[in-house]
């Protein structure tokens, strides 16, 4: 069985002054339905560029020089601009993350739902609006009449990402993509989108690609886990494997350096070094420079993909050598 | 001040503005930011910059003059008055009236010219090359917008940043003085102002600055606003740094791109008033208005004399477009988020 | 531990309104209470962490401190002085032992000087260092602390990582030699391995130089690592203060306990149960009656509706809750 999506050596990159940087170079996954998948990185590591060279919505300069992404078969890569745009807010649903900017602030938030409706869907404005306002019930929106017309500027942070969720789910999406979608938000309003968001994907049974720097979001939401850096996957695995049994140095470090796992006495352990810039990136593991467990071949030679155990991808030249040797 | 003869003021300001040039191109040579924006610029405008870098040549040839060295029979000339560069390119040109562009007799009455075939843009009513006349008025023009923004950039930033800055009863005063300006119609105040102070290049120099550097204020007045909240402004008061010096090294630094900007952009505009004030006859003398306005008559008689007006409207147009052209180059190549954005 | 000196800092009463002004006269309409009754003390040497969400006002409690805003009422004792009271001189002499780094790194630092005259700054304002050589020493053994290579001292901010510059930050904070550093949310911008590095600089510059901290942030689990004392803050009330053992595994006030349930955690084996606080926190403009966190509370009763919570049940119980109100009556 073919997954819902699949995207195949992604490539995106932007023209600089030492020729085109691939700010996402040869990324590739799968996402089932139903399920829900975190790629995870910090700052740089081309999370959010890929969601979006997927939807081929990469800002100028920029552009997808490679790969390819099948929505059910279907090359997205091959569309024409006007089945993308069908494609986009009909069949995969974005949710952004500062929902001040998505949203336009002149117009009330229940018209902005009710187009996104009509643009996908021949129905009545009525109609429209009566699924906006169930809608608006089901992301728990108080009072969800009165809410349809209210503008952005009156509604709280917490309330304008309800409504942009209502918004993505509105026309029934079979993907979610949703690029941090709490990180402007408050912890205990964070706890209740998440909540939310749990909730939704239990019932709906929708796929999500979630993008997140945060490993906390990752463990309360997601399926399995991609890990990002530098613009090239590190590692995958299912959500409690990589947690409890994390691999790649990078993950490790990722995973150490969060504080709330050290005790108040010691040293956090840190990741040395900062993430290198594009024009800096090493010939081959990009995390050579900063990695613990570097040995010869890693800054000459990228490593290929491993698969030490089922449903695990690490790319690392370490764990390579002792799988070879675990092997043996 | 009033001793020296104007020649003599002449030549004295040019050095200082040739200096302080050399000068400022020194600081940008040095600073990284600045230097990356002029290649830039450089590379977007190489024609419009080579332009007004002409008309800026021009005018300094004009602005350097002395006495004497003058030829023998050399007509409509006094052999005491002081001649500039421009002066004495075009010395002996002399004709008795009009002529046509390229001529070799005069336009009514066909008499020889002295020196047939010699003006490509004619010549005017009192016999002098137009060409001649069109070059001087660019160091009129350049004088204009230069010595305007020299006097309104300074005003406009003592209000603007102030109010900005200090807040309080000061921008409440500064408010309600930007409000009564403009409110004004500016042409009627740019009247009475020459009118008070006598005709003359300063006089509607300062008439103009007064009038326009509202604008500026306004918005270097928003500018300190924004700036007065960023961190690093709150920083150097919590490290203990006075208020001047805050205003000094903090605010007016990152205030420097708007400067030029309102700069050159402006200089159009202040150039296409004087025009309007030399039309309504109160202008600086030897400008391209002047020569626009006295064509007036000339375009009703018969045939047409038109090489007056075409003339100064097209060294006049030419010196516009090429300015505007830099302008937007220099706005885009300023702006912030470029500036911040190289990495 | 030991109280017997005199705190670094002590913060009592402390109020910072915001008037709203409206109309064309601009009279006075409202006022947004962003900071109310707030009272702390700091030790020489230790961290008091300031928790809460937006608009808690904890931001508004750092600035006011540093007298970068500017309080109704309140006294700011800072090394015996009420920094509140200071004549605009004494307190420009004041600002030196007193220092701040702010959340964004992009716009902590201008970005039209170089970094070595930003470091220097504060040292020309105090008189620190004879001479532009001596600062350029200072700045390079400055630099060199805050782990950065002291050769990019010529360099401006834009060359440098976000990381890189509120190290950068820090050093120009400890070159005027501070006692009390106001951080002010100064990691939330930073990935989380730069935001452990930087935790780490904070700490062994506390060990090292006896600097006390005002940890000001919205992240609980940063406060864990780095704090002695931890004081909770809602719609500009301190709700609940104390060590930070005892407020991480016993707390009092259920503000405290949703926040620390709301944290989504990393254990793989547990996920968070549905969260116990609802709702959006409330404009600080218009705050609800009696005890400002009854509309979102769990746990409300209906007294919390009509009457807040005082102040003496915070200072003897750590907690700002009707619910741990010590009982003055005998029940009968």
């Amino acid at each position: 069985m073919t997954a819902l999506l699949e995207v195949r050596d992604l490539c995106t990159a932007f023209p600089s002054g030492q020729g085109a940087l691939r700010v996402v170079d040869g990324v590739s996954f799968d996402l089932a339905r139903g399920e829900v998948l975190a790629l995870v990185g910090e700052s740089g590591s081309g999370k959010s560029m890929t969601a979006l060279s997927a939807l081929r919505l990469v800002p100028k300069p920029g552009r997808v020089v490679g790969g390819e992404v099948r929505l059910d078969g279907e090359n997205l890569m091959d569309l024409s601009v006007t089945e993308m745009r069908r494609i986009r807010g009909g069949r995969v649903g974005m949710i952004f993350q500062e929902p001040m900017t998505c949203l336009n602030p002149v117009v009330r938030v229940g018209a902005q739902v009710v187009e996104a409706i009509r643009l996908h869907e021949p129905v009545s404005k009525a109609e429209a609006r009566e699924r906006a306002r169930s809608l608006f019930a089901e992301v728990g929106i108080p009072d969800p009449e009165a809410r349809l017309d209210a503008h952005p500027h009156e509604l709280s942070g917490g309330l304008k990402q309800r409504v942009m969720i209502a918004m993505a789910l509105s026309t029934r999406p079979e993907i979610l993509i949703a690029d941090e979608p709490t990180t402007a938000l408050d912890v205990t309003v964070q706890a209740q989108i998440l909540s939310l968001l749990r909730d939704l994907q239990r019932e709906r049974n929708a796929a999500i690609l979630l993008i997140t720097h945060d490993l906390g979001i990752v463990n309360e939401l997601a399926d399995r886990v991609a890990v990002m850096y530098a613009g090239r996957l590190v590692e995958v695995a299912e959500r409690a494997a990589l947690l409890e049994d994390p691999r790649h140095p990078y993950t490790q470090g990722l995973l150490r350096s969060i504080p709330a796992l050290s005790a108040p006495g010691e040293a956090l352990p840190e990741i040395p070094g900062v993430v290198p810039s594009p024009d800096q990136w090493p010939r081959g593991c990009r995390f050579s420079t900063r990695c613990p467990r570097r040995f010869e071949p890693c800054a000459e030679t990228f490593p290929a993909e491993t698969t030490p155990a089922p449903g695990r991808r690490v790319w690392c030249h370490e764990v390579e050598t002792t799988e070879g040797e675990d092997a043996r | 001040m009033m001793g020296l003869e104007p020649h003599i003021w002449s030549n004295v300001m040019t050095v200082l503005l040739v200096s302080g040039a050399i000068f400022v191109t020194r600081v940008v040579r040095g600073q990284r930011l600045w230097r990356e924006a002029a290649q830039a610029l450089w590379q977007r405008r190489r024609f419009a910059l080579v332009v007004v870098a002409v008309y800026v040549l021009i005018g300094l040839a004009d602005s350097v003059a002395w006495k004497g060295g003058v030829p023998e029979g050399a007509m409509g000339v006094l052999p005491n008055a002081p001649l500039s560069l421009l002066d004495r390119a075009f010395l002996d040109s002399r004709e008795a009236s009009y002529s046509a562009p390229f001529a070799d007799v005069e336009f009514y009455g066909g008499a020889p010219l002295r020196n047939p075939g010699k003006h490509p843009f004619g010549t005017d009513i009192l016999g002098r090359d137009v060409l001649y006349l069109a070059l001087k008025g660019a160091r009129v023009a350049l004088l204009i917008g230069g010595l305007t923004s020299l006097i309104a950039i300074p005003l406009a930033l003592l209000f603007g940043v102030g109010a900005g800055y200090f807040g309080g009863r000061f921008d409440d005063f500064v408010f309600f003085l930007i409000s009564t300006l403009a409110s004004m119609p500016s042409l009627l105040l740019l009247i009475a102002l020459i009118m008070v102070m006598g005709r003359g290049t300063v006089s509607v120099c300062v008439a103009l600055a007064v009038t326009g550097w509202v604008g500026f204020c306004r918005l270097s007045r928003a500018e300190t606003l924004k700036l007065r909240e960023l961190d690093y402004v709150q920083a150097a008061r919590a490290l203990g740094v006075s208020e001047t010096r805050i205003i000094f090294r903090h605010i007016l630094p990152n205030l420097a791109h708007l400067i030029v900007i309102t700069f050159v952009l402006t200089f159009s505009g202040l150039v296409l008033s004087e025009a309007v004030l030399s039309w309504l006859g109160i202008g600086v003398d030897g400008s391209w208005g002047q020569m626009i306005d006295g064509a007036r008559d000339e375009l009703s008689r018969e045939p047409i004399v038109w090489w007056n007006i075409g003339a100064a409207g097209t060294v006049l147009f030419v010196l516009i477009l090429a300015v505007n052209a830099v302008g937007d180059a220099v706005r885009d190549v300023l702006d912030p988020r470029t500036l911040r954005g190289q990495q | 531990m030991s109280r017997g000196s005199e705190p670094l800092l002590r913060v009592s009463g402390l109020r910072t309104w915001y008037p709203i002004r409206q109309g064309l006269m601009r009279r006075t309409t409202g006022w947004v209470q962003a900071a109310s009754d707030v009272a702390f003390t700091i030790e020489p040497g230790e961290t008091l962490a300031l928790v809460g969400e937006s608009g808690c006002g904890k931001s508004t409690v750092g600035r006011s401190i540093l007298r970068l805003e500017h309080p109704q009422a309140g006294e700011v004792v800072f090394e015996g002085r009420d920094l509140l009271a200071l004549e605009a001189h004494e307190l420009r002499a004041a600002r030196q032992r007193l220092q701040i780094i702010f959340q964004d790194p992009m716009a902590s630092l201008d970005p039209r000087m170089r970094i070595r005259e930003q470091i220097a700054e504060g040292m020309q304002s105090f008189g620190i260092g004879r001479d532009d050589q001596e600062r350029g020493e200072r700045v390079a053994a400055l630099l060199a602390r805050v782990q950065l290579d002291p050769a990019t001292m010529d360099r401006y901010p834009h060359e440098f990582s976000g990381g890189q510059r509120q190290r950068i930050c820090i050093a120009r904070a400890l070159a005027v030699e501070p006692r009390l550093i106001v951080c002010d949310e100064s990691v939330s911008a930073l990935d989380v391995s730069i935001q452990a590095q930087i935790l780490n600089l904070l700490r062994e510059l506390q060990d090292e130089l006896g600097i006390s901290y005002l940890f000001i942030t919205h992240d609980l689990s940063v406060v864990r690592y780095l704090a002695h004392e931890v004081a909770v803050m809602y719609l500009g009330q301190i709700v609940e203060q104390g060590p930070t053992d005892r407020v991480f595994e016993a707390p009092a006030h259920p503000y405290t306990r949703g926040l620390l349930a709301a944290i989504p955690s990393i254990d793989p084996a547990r996920r968070s149960a549905a969260p116990a606080v609802l709702g959006d926190v409330p404009s600080p403009s218009d705050p609800p009656s009696g005890c400002y966190f009854h509309t979102r509370c769990p746990e409300v009763m209906d007294r919390c509706r009509s009457e807040a919570p005082s102040i003496v049940s915070l200072e003897q119980g750590g907690s700002r809750c009707l619910l741990s109100e010590p009982r003055t009556e005998p029940r009968g």
